[in-house]
């Protein structure tokens, strides 16, 4: 028996496998198809102090092994999220959730922080300083390393959940941020969020996206995300969400092997809503022929 | 678990139009006007295709239309394929909305969801009208299908080469009719929309991420809210439209 569980600052996971934010909503659709008590955990729909209607349709767009989304943290704000979403998702899903927040100013992420501080079930705050398709959506703070530092610090002062920083590979130095952040009390890091992209429609000579521009999600950013990880990693004692492109268990592997305590899934679930549940059967099966007794064992065994 | 249809056939049945039989459970397709949606090997996000038909034999008959590189790759396909398929997606039309002369307007390939529609009305013993939109004679496609259920049948083409020449709403006046039931490209919508003031449902068409409402990619807004064409569409009904 392959041991699958893992730990993210106290908190206990049946497996590695986490659905990442933004693909994953409230659970509710997902929890339609599957029990989706199998999981880890989930990080739900990047969440703000207000409501907030995303950006003009096309929101997505196809790319070469991935997609472009810049939907722009539509979400119907923070307090109906805790009366509508979270009040019933005991009903669905018994285990702890992350819960996703973004905001325009420290003051919206202190605001999310605080409401959802009493609530039993969430278990990490995630705290997105990294969406590229909101200007100001906390991608602000996520490309300069004194920005987030301070938004780490504020939100840890009020947090009475772990707090770990979701981090843009938008930038020239992650791992200057990543020092930042953890410097700054953060108790794990999320990386990486969507890499800034674009597509133009040749036939009408636009832009594919209303937004313009798109984050990369995908296949096609798996070696980077591995890379950043693996760099981060190098510089940090704090535990580290891997994510970016993984649709498979041997990826799961490879990410955690780069030094990724757990790992989130992203467009992979938008693609197929049966991944996780597929890579949570097919990880003990990859394991064992890796010899692998425990997942805890292979983090971050790829440095030397 | 996503589902295993297997082509039956994949015709080409009009100018850059084909209609795809597959083999497979039909069982979670309860209205009209659903969708599956299509992973295609080599293409990320799958292809999201309305429903046109169930036949007498179980099958499902799709119809698409070839647009980029993923539809190309699709007319290749041949039969005994087997694709993953995700389906039942979509609220579809509720035919108990609709009067006992439902008028139903299809452009392009907005065509296909009609037929299956038009079937069930019929079974209610709501005899629709039919008006079928297309650039041009080429690419006319399920007149003769339409006129063997017995429905009167109109073909509007923007250049004339058969039917009446002009839009749909060009041969709307032809119609005594007392509900509508539309799909086709949005600015045929909208058309519509400002052309009668008879009540109806609409489906839309959005670039779609999961086509299960989980990713906030297809979201438009309504009278009623932000809505996802997906899962809380594709159909939206008269009253909710926001233009």
């Amino acid at each position: 028996m392959v041991d699958l569980s893992v730990s993210l600052s106290g908190l206990t996971l049946d497996n590695p496998i986490i659905p990442a934010s933004g693909c994953f909503s409230y659970g509710r659709e997902f929890a339609d198809l599957f029990d989706i008590n199998i999981l880890g955990s989930f990080s739900f729909k990047g969440t703000t102090k207000e409501p907030r209607l995303g950006n003009p349709t096309p929101r997505i767009a196809e790319t070469q092994s991935g997609m472009l989304n810049a939907v722009g943290l539509q979400n119907p704000g923070i307090d109906m999220v805790v009366k509508n979403q979270l009040a019933y998702m005991d009903r669905y899903f018994h285990k702890k959730v992350i819960a996703n927040i973004s905001g325009f100013s420290i003051e919206e992420y202190i605001y999310c922080t605080e409401k959802i501080n009493n609530i039993e079930q969430v278990g990490i705050i995630e705290v997105n300083i990294s969406c590229p398709n909101v200007y100001g959506g906390g991608i602000a703070f996520g490309t300069d390393a004194k920005s987030a530092a301070e938004v780490t610090r504020a939100v840890k002062a009020v947090s009475k959940k772990p707090v770990y920083i979701k981090l843009s590979p938008n930038v020239t130095d992650i791992t200057e941020i990543a020092k930042a952040c953890e410097d700054a009390g953060a108790d794990g890091l999320s990386l990486i969020n969507t890499l800034l992209g674009m597509r133009i429609d040749i036939k009408k000579r636009k832009p594919l996206l209303a937004n313009k521009t798109g984050g990369l999600s995908g296949p096609a950013v798996f070696p980077i995300a591995l890379r950043m990880v693996y760099q981060v990693y190098e510089v940090v004692k704090i535990p580290i969400m891997g994510m970016g492109g993984v649709s498979s268990a041997a990826d799961v592997i490879e990410m955690m092997m780069a030094g990724a305590s757990a790992v989130q899934i992203g467009a992979a679930t938008l693609k197929n809503p049966y991944i996780c549940k597929e890579i949570i059967e097919q990880l003990p099966i990859e394991a064992e022929k890796l010899k692998i007794n425990s997942l805890k064992d292979i983090i971050g065994v790829a440095h030397i | 678990m996503a589902e295993k249809y297997t082509i039956i056939s994949n015709t080409r049945i009009a100018k850059d139009i084909y209609e795809m039989i597959l083999g497979g459970s039909t069982e979670k397709i309860t209205n009209p006007g659903q969708f599956i949606n299509i992973e295609l090997d080599g293409f990320f996000l799958r292809r999201p295709i309305s429903v046109c038909d169930i036949t007498d034999s179980g099958n499902m008959v799709i119809i698409y239309k070839l647009f980029g590189d993923g539809t190309h790759y699709m007319s290749t396909l041949k039969e005994g394929t087997v694709l993953d398929v995700l389906s039942g997606l979509g609220n579809g039309f509720d035919i108990a909305k609709s009067g006992d002369k439902p008028l139903l307007i299809g452009g392009g390939v907005g065509v296909p969801p009609l037929y299956m529609l038009a079937k069930k009305l019929i079974a209610e013993r709501k005899i629709p009208s039919v008006i079928l939109g297309f650039n041009n004679a080429d690419e006319v496609f399920y007149k003769e299908e339409f006129e063997q259920l017995g429905c009167k049948t109109l073909v509007a083409t923007v250049d004339g080469s058969i039917g009446i020449k002009g839009f749909v709403t060009d041969a709307i006046k032809e119609f005594d009719y007392n509900y509508i039931f539309t799909c086709g490209p949005l600015p045929m919508l909208k058309a519509i929309y400002n052309n009668t003031e008879i009540d109806g449902q609409y489906s839309f068409e959005e670039r779609m991420g999961c086509g299960i409402g989980a990713c906030m990619g297809c979201t438009c807004k309504t009278q009623n809210g932000y809505k996802r064409i997906c899962k809380d569409g594709p159909v939206l009904r008269r009253s909710e439209i926001l233009w």
